[in-house]
């Protein structure tokens, strides 16, 4: 049965398809371009969102995790692997380490645990880039692009942005329908659970320990898949592009967007990916010097104006609503 | 060659220890990490900078190097203080009722606002710090020590007993000793915790800008982006030696300070920040109280 919400949505997910195509035919690569770098971002947040915004955990290493699944692409592909095998391996090595993170992690609280994210993510980008024999170090792996197996979908192959785009948006759509799914499940109401109030949901019967990690190892898939399909479409990586600011920035899509709100983070991803971007092509080159300068002045009236994100979760007072 | 390495490390750890003050002592009374700490350290060393260039060309400063450093310290640490006071005044104290994330998310926006305020007004590019006075070298025994090593040792050993001296023996630091161990109770004893909160964050802030200008002094160049690095060192040291426990933010300043010495001589000096990271990951694990700190209880 298709309700009004789902038409909306299929809606919009048609108009994003018809936009992409026409930008396409009219070859602005740029725009199209964009939107892809949007979609990854999407991916990212999406998993970010599940520790930031449901579990109530601060993680500000996430960019780490990415990293991880990038690299293991970018080193699998050069051995000659097709991407359907390498995007499962990935995922396994990315969420071995965030497991391997988070194990000994789940008994710190707030600061503590923003604190030892960021320390990992420090340490995976320092990693990265002076481990010359694995990594070729700060000028990153080169020839990624000329070496990779184009990525085959039976007999079709991505050769064009056009492709990769629609890969993205695939894998875009999949997780977001698969992340409602799981937030609306036991363990989903049990993040929110822990994220409201971490005594309560323990003395209520909840392992908050097995969740959370249950919460910090998934979503660690999510950037995973951003990071396999980002080292396909772009053909190069370096530790450049995985600093702590990548992940503040990230962190700042979920808060400012709307905690917890699939929407509200998308939002986000718009307003901090898709605005600068677009804003650069109109206004010129001025612009940009102060890009960030606004964006942390904006930051801090958002946070004291607004502290619940521009589209906020609703999930609380319909809950509230729906028991009457 | 250790005991080299001993005093390099006990010249960094001082600076570290000074930086670590501010995380320490703003942690102790809102129980909240002060992420912007890094960018007021970076704000004074740039100061530093310029207050030092424009003394060297007033006639009456010139020769007079006590009195160029005094003014130098003496004025910045206070501009850097009033940055710390403007900085917990309009970002931090409207939400101090706010869940935990949010100081922390306002506090990420302002650093990215200092640190680009910084980048658009002095350059991106690194300037080179001025030499203040000539570095001579010492010989004890197998021991060399720089001028500027001993002075930088005695500046951070001569403030922190200052610091100590004031938190321990003064009215104001008994009221900051009240306000840290409970703000709601020390408000009920007559104490106007906004002002004590003003307070600490304007020595936090000062004790931060006069390490801005050592560390421009020590490495001779400073940067806008040079903050984060040596904000999350501090903080590291910080937490080593217990966060919220002034005399342990000194203490672990300096065995950080040594432990990163030692690892880069003795281990590798590619991974010279790796160290910190991993100094700062072990003891949240085995022991997130730190050497000093007790346990904290967690704020509602």
């Amino acid at each position: 049965m298709l309700n009004k919400r789902k038409m909306l949505e299929i809606a919009l997910i048609l108009i994003i398809i018809i936009i992409a195509y026409f930008l396409h035919i009219e070859q602005e690569f740029y725009s199209l371009h964009i939107l892809s770098l949007m979609g990854i971002y999407v991916l990212l947040v999406l998993g970010l969102n599940m520790v930031i915004g449901n579990t109530g955990l601060l993680d500000l290493g996430f960019i780490a995790f990415y990293a991880i699944g990038a690299y293991s692409a970018a080193l699998l592909s050069i051995k000659g692997l097709s991407f359907w095998i390498i995007l499962p391996i990935s995922i396994l090595i990315t969420g071995f380490f965030r497991f391997l993170l988070g194990k000994p992690l789940m008994r710190l609280r707030g600061d503590y645990l923003a604190i030892v994210t960021l320390g990992f993510g420090e340490i995976t980008r320092l990693v990265l880039n002076n481990w010359d024999y694995l990594t070729n170090g700060p000028k990153g792996l080169p020839g990624v692009g000329e070496r990779i197996q184009p990525i085959k979908l039976f007999t079709f192959t991505f050769t064009q942005e056009l492709h990769y785009f629609y890969l993205i948006l695939f894998f875009t759509v999949g997780s977001i329908f698969a992340i409602r799914r799981v937030e609306r499940s036991k363990i989903g109401r049990a993040f929110v659970a822990i994220r409201e109030d971490e005594t309560a949901a323990e003395v209520s019967g909840i392992n908050t320990s097995d969740i959370k990690l249950f919460s910090f190892v998934t979503s660690s898939i999510f950037a995973a898949i951003a990071g396999v399909i980002y080292v396909h479409w772009i053909g190069f990586v370096s530790p450049e592009s995985f600093t702590f600011w990548e992940s503040v920035f990230l962190v700042c899509m979920v808060v400012l967007g709307g905690m917890g709100n699939l929407l509200g983070i998308i939002f986000g991803v718009v307003l901090l990916v898709g605005t600068p971007e677009f804003l650069r092509v109109t206004l010129g080159g001025e612009f940009v010097l102060y890009r960030m300068l606004i964006f942390g002045l904006l930051m801090v009236i958002l946070v004291i104006f607004r502290p619940q994100g521009i589209i906020p979760e609703k999930r609380r007072t319909l809950e509230l609503v729906s028991e009457k | 060659m250790i005991f080299q390495q001993l005093i390099n490390g006990i010249t960094l750890g001082g600076i570290y220890a000074l930086i670590a003050l501010g995380y320490t002592m703003v942690y102790g009374v809102l129980l909240m990490i002060n992420f912007a700490h890094s960018e007021i350290f970076m704000a004074g060393a740039f100061f530093g900078f310029f207050l030092l260039i424009s003394f060297s060309s007033i006639p009456f400063l010139q020769n007079n190097l006590f009195l160029q450093l005094l003014l130098a310290f003496l004025i910045s640490m206070s501009l850097t203080g009033i940055l710390g006071i403007i900085i917990e005044r309009f970002a931090y104290r409207p939400l101090r009722k706010a869940s935990r994330l949010t100081p922390l998310i306002s506090a990420i926006g302002v650093s990215i606002f200092l640190q680009n305020l910084f980048m658009l007004v002095v350059s991106p590019q690194a300037k080179p710090f001025p030499e203040i006075f000539p570095v001579k070298n010492f010989q004890f025994g197998v021991l060399s020590v720089n001028s500027l090593q001993i002075f930088i040792i005695t500046i951070s050993i001569l403030l922190m007993v200052v610091l100590n001296y004031f938190i321990k023996q003064t009215k104001l630091g008994t009221a900051i000793r009240a306000t840290s161990s409970d703000v709601e109770t020390a408000a009920l004893m007559g104490i106007n915790t906004n002002s004590v909160i003003s307070l600490v964050f304007f020595i936090g802030a000062g004790l931060g800008g006069i390490a801005g200008i050592l560390v421009g002094m020590y490495y001779g160049s400073i940067k806008y982006n040079m903050g984060f690095i040596y904000g999350i060192k501090a903080f590291t040291a910080a937490v080593l030696g217990g966060i919220g426990n002034i005399p342990g933010a000194m203490i672990g300043g300096y065995l950080l300070g040594v432990l990163e010495s030692l690892g880069c001589a003795y281990i590798s000096s590619a991974y010279k920040d790796v160290f910190a990271f991993i100094i700062l990951i072990l003891v949240l694990i085995i022991k997130p109280t730190g050497i000093l700190g007790e346990r904290v209880q967690e704020k509602c």
